[in-house]
């Protein structure tokens, strides 16, 4: 139990990330549009935050913020072609998504050789420090993302309509809402969202950017979406969920009754939670109606 | 008819031509990866003598001509074709299968297991570990379209979900195995590689082995059974509308899931084919080899059909094998990646050239009944 509660910090650090980049995939498709391209937002993100950090993190005490913020500017706009892509040309979603992540991991690792002159950022000398009781900030700023997402999905008009652009398009744009800028707006947040994702994770659980450094979070959330049910608080219970597995997998070593098990059992307990939670709660479909259907405005 | 009605024409054949967008699609992605290597102040020329090495042998730098590129070439294209065929056969049916990076795991371990443990029979033993790899990545693609078909379990979430599965539990069981470090198993038997003296002499010592009759075979079979059999029919039927082939009595949970099944083998088959082919000892992962990923690539650039996926794995494979001989020409060799993800975007914008199509014919129709009016 005590090795459970010195687990929390490290839990939280890995869960926040994970966490924020699936409220993002959740907004997104809350609107209609499946952004299966979490994972590389996610990483492009991670880079520009690790690269601006090293860059300016001796100038500035305020670097981390700052490496942030850039990372979250950087996924808001590589989102822009995902969201120009399936929501101005209608396009196939899941495939323009899967670009933007084959575009990621060269386009980072491309700069990375631009700027650097080797396939990762140079190691910063201090990532961001962990506030009270060891908790890193990314876990208030996760909580304070769940929360403001819930209050203008579930609040809000503007929630409303947001949400009703993802379960029935039509009836939604008769109703007077600008669907295609709604979806926009849903793209981007996500986009923004990951970003801040990935910046969290490479300044919390790394000293640098590599092509492995995402590894699969921007996957995970994306499951997290499904799984949660679209639901804030179902998605923020099973990021915790997956960050938990995640973090059992790193600390098992410690845990002296759990040692007779291969590490790879809890790397793998997550998915197979998930997708044994996916086939239970499969009688009814809770992923909203219009999700990854192109909107075309009818007639002209 | 003048001129500006044929160029009319030309363009409308473009755009609805499928093998034409691919073409100007994979040509639109060379171009931006070409001016990034200007814009990062590099000499292009570097990049294209590279690949030009790698198709046809000739290093223009030095003047000299080595046969064993062009085998390293085919080579690397043979796991692409075949997770593109993977990839392309699921298409078919209407699924999108990213799973075939966990199913080429699958097939991987097998193969490596068999190799390790069957019988140590001349050719027998490797067609067994090929038919132990297309078995289990048949296995895993096929749960992924029973929960599909049976739950409603969306393939997207469901393969990504697999695909880490397949990773760490060959991982888990690859190092049960004695003699294993953590990163190899001891060597496979002679009888279990995939290797050929005389394909090894051809190519002057390439890599290039038995898998590409593997290749050649599992294509055929692809276009054998999607366009000649009925199974072929009704899978595609599924994949153009799959309520219409519903009342046409055609049973979708179970086509669903052979469609998978099928698609999974090819995933598998390409895993052995890389395990038994380029590597004389089963390895322990540390990471995704990305051939399922990339196979998504390959299927989506040829149109899901076998001729063009072969073509389009041809492609990828030379980005891939070309990616030493760009770095040491001060090319960064991420731009092979860069235009595999531009052109795959670029793929996604298909629905676009309807619009543009769409717009044409209905001016078309508009200019046609002004001119009646008048």
């Amino acid at each position: 139990m005590n090795d459970l509660i010195r687990m929390i910090p490290s839990i939280l650090m890995i869960v926040s990330p994970i966490l924020i980049s699936a409220m993002g995939g959740m907004i997104c498709e809350k609107a209609g549009v499946v952004n299966i391209a979490l994972e590389g937002l996610m990483g492009i993100g991670a880079f520009t935050a690790a690269t601006v950090h090293v860059l300016i993190e001796s100038s500035t005490p305020a670097s981390v913020w700052i490496a942030i913020l850039a990372g979250a500017v950087a996924g808001l706009v590589v989102s822009i072609i995902h969201a120009y892509a399936s929501i101005s040309l209608n396009a196939n979603q899941v495939i323009s998504g899967t670009g933007i992540n084959l575009l990621a991991t060269g386009g980072t690792t491309f700069l990375a050789q631009v700027i650097f002159k080797m396939e990762r950022t140079q190691p910063f000398k201090l990532g961001m420090m962990p506030g009270l009781a060891g908790i890193y900030p990314t876990a208030w700023i996760a909580l304070a993302i769940v929360l403001l997402s819930w209050y203008i999905l579930y609040r809000r008009p503007f929630g409303l309509r947001l949400r009703a652009c993802g379960e029935h398009p039509q009836a939604a744009a008769s109703a007077g809402i600008d669907v295609r800028r709604m979806r926009y707006i849903a793209v981007l947040a996500s986009g923004f969202l990951a970003g801040v994702a990935g910046s969290c994770l490479v300044l919390t659980q790394t000293i640098q950017y590599t092509v492995n450094t995402i590894n699969g979070a921007g996957f995970i959330a994306l499951a997290a979406v499904s799984f949660g049910r679209w639901l804030p608080k179902g998605v923020a219970g099973a990021s915790l969920l997956f960050g938990t597995a995640v973090a059992l997998a790193i600390y098992m070593v410690n845990i002296e009754s759990l040692r007779f098990l291969p590490s790879e059992f809890f790397s793998i307990l997550p998915y197979i939670i998930t997708l044994v939670t996916l086939v239970l709660f499969s009688g009814r479909d809770y992923a909203p109606r219009a999700a990854g259907q192109p909107y075309e405005r009818g007639g002209s | 008819m003048n001129q500006r009605s044929l160029n009319k024409n030309l363009l409308d054949r473009l755009l609805s031509s499928d093998k034409a967008i691919s073409i100007s699609v994979v040509l639109l992605g060379f171009l931006c990866g070409t001016l990034l290597v200007v814009a990062v102040g590099r000499n292009p020329w570097g990049m294209y003598s590279a690949m030009l090495q790698t198709l046809t042998g000739l290093d223009l730098t030095r003047g000299t001509w080595n046969v064993r590129y062009v085998g390293e070439w085919l080579n690397a294209s043979l796991p692409l074709i075949l997770c593109g065929l993977s990839m392309a056969f699921a298409a078919r049916t209407g699924l999108f299968n990213i799973g075939a990076e966990g199913q080429y795991i699958v097939g991987l371990t097998a193969a490596q297991f068999v190799a390790l443990f069957g019988p140590q029979i001349s050719v027998l033993h490797w067609l067994l570990a090929l038919l132990a790899a297309a078995i289990a990545g048949g296995f895993w693609g096929g749960v992924v379209g029973w929960l599909k078909a049976k739950f409603s379990v969306s393939e997207v979430v469901a393969t990504i979900m697999l695909n880490y599965v397949a990773f760490f539990a060959s991982r888990w069981l690859t190092m049960l195995i004695p003699g294993t470090n953590t990163y190899r198993t001891p060597s496979f038997p002679a009888t279990a590689r995939l290797s050929d003296p005389l394909i090894n002499q051809l190519t002057n010592g390439s890599r290039l082995n038995l898998g590409l009759f593997v290749v050649i075979i599992s294509c055929l079979v692809f276009w054998f059974i999607i366009e000649k059999t009925k199974l072929g029919f009704e899978l595609r039927a599924t994949g153009l509308n799959k309520d219409a082939a519903r009342y046409a009595g055609i049973n979708i949970t179970k086509g669903i899931t052979s469609s998978m099944i099928i698609a999974g083998a090819f995933a598998g088959l390409a895993g052995a084919v890389v395990a038994l082919g380029s590597f004389s000892y089963g390895r322990v992962l540390g990471g995704n080899d990305n051939y399922g990923f990339n196979g998504i690539a390959v299927a989506l650039v040829g149109n899901s059909t076998a001729g063009g996926t072969m073509i389009a794995g041809l492609l990828f494979g030379m980005l891939a094998s070309a990616q030493p001989l760009m770095q040491s020409r001060q090319i960064p060799k991420e731009v092979t990646w860069i235009i595999s993800g531009l052109v795959v975007i670029f793929i996604s914008l298909r629905a676009a050239f309807r619009i543009v199509l769409d717009k044409r014919a209905k001016k078309r129709a508009a200019e046609l009944k002004e001119r009646s009016d008048e």
